[in-house]
């Protein structure tokens, strides 16, 4: 089952791509990095099944990052909503030269 | 790996689960409503669990559950509804055709890619023989085998680990806190 793992892995992390490159709502943008996150775990699982389980270990890992990242990126959307009164990434522009 | 190694019964949950998996997370980058994105999402995770108890990673399945959908998802839909987001939004949402276009191209790359990866041969000899890893759920428990190598390998990777969380509580704290107050920063 390794080979069917990996390919749905590659297209859920795909669509998670797509997803970050064509939304503009900020939280739909950041569900889509933790859906990218959750292909990659798959991955790891499936290889932890021929070469390991150290492999399920950094999946631990990689979700404790997730819920960091949640942490901090949705408390950074709020700020950014109370300031903007919005969370359109296309209105949030100061940095584009 | 060929598939006739395996029961009929387990490749049809398999595929099953996975094809639900890319269909809700279709249908999660297509809608509107960021509510019923989330849901969809939370959809996505459910048949990822799944996808890991069939793989031999009960305990990894089970914190699917109870981490990503039950508390990170449930962050996520607390804050659309903290900021009143929940209807589809006036914000189009979704960018421009060259955007689009871009989107679509980029993501055919990458999934070339990493098909191209996934073809690559790894050694054999790396490789445990088949089903050790059900085999050590069964003998062991289904958290033993993950715990050993992250109380030991890992430990160190482990306590710093409990630094980022402690980082992430502190960021998230002052990112929270309104401003304007002097004394409230």
């Amino acid at each position: 089952m390794l080979a069917e793992s990996l390919f749905f892995s590659a297209v859920l992390f795909t669509i998670g791509v797509v997803g970050v490159l064509t939304r503009r709502n900020a939280i739909i943008v950041f569900m889509c990095v933790e859906l990218m996150l959750n292909a990659v775990n798959l991955t790891f699982v499936a290889f932890a099944r021929v070469y390991g389980a150290a492999g399920q270990v950094f999946v631990f890992f990689v979700m404790t990052v997730a819920a960091a990242e949640a942490a901090v990126g949705l408390a950074i959307i709020i700020a950014l909503f109370r300031h903007r009164q919005t969370v359109d990434l296309s209105n949030i522009n100061l940095l584009k030269g | 790996m060929p598939t006739g190694e395996y029961p009929l019964f387990y490749v049809f949950h398999f595929y099953l689960f996975g094809i639900i998996a890319v269909a809700s997370a279709l249908a999660f980058v297509t809608r509107k409503s960021p509510v019923a994105a989330a849901l969809w999402l939370v959809n996505t995770m459910f048949s990822l669990a799944a996808l890991y108890v069939l793989l031999d990673a009960h305990f990894i399945g089970a914190i699917q559950v109870l981490v990503y959908a039950g508390a990170i998802m449930v962050v996520f839909l607390f804050v659309i509804m903290l900021l009143n987001l929940g209807h589809a939004s006036e914000i189009a949402d979704a960018r421009g055709m060259g955007w689009k276009l871009a989107a679509g191209l980029v993501g055919l790359a990458l999934l070339a890619q990493v098909f191209a990866l996934t073809r690559v041969q790894v050694p054999e000899a790396l490789a445990l023989p088949q089903g050790t890893v059900a085999e050590q759920v069964r003998t062991q428990g289904a958290i033993a085998p993950i715990a050993g190598p992250l109380f030991t390998e890992y430990l160190l990777a482990f306590e710093v680990t409990s630094v980022l969380l402690l980082a992430a509580v502190v960021g998230a704290v002052v990112l929270g806190k309104p401003r304007g107050r002097a004394d409230a920063r």
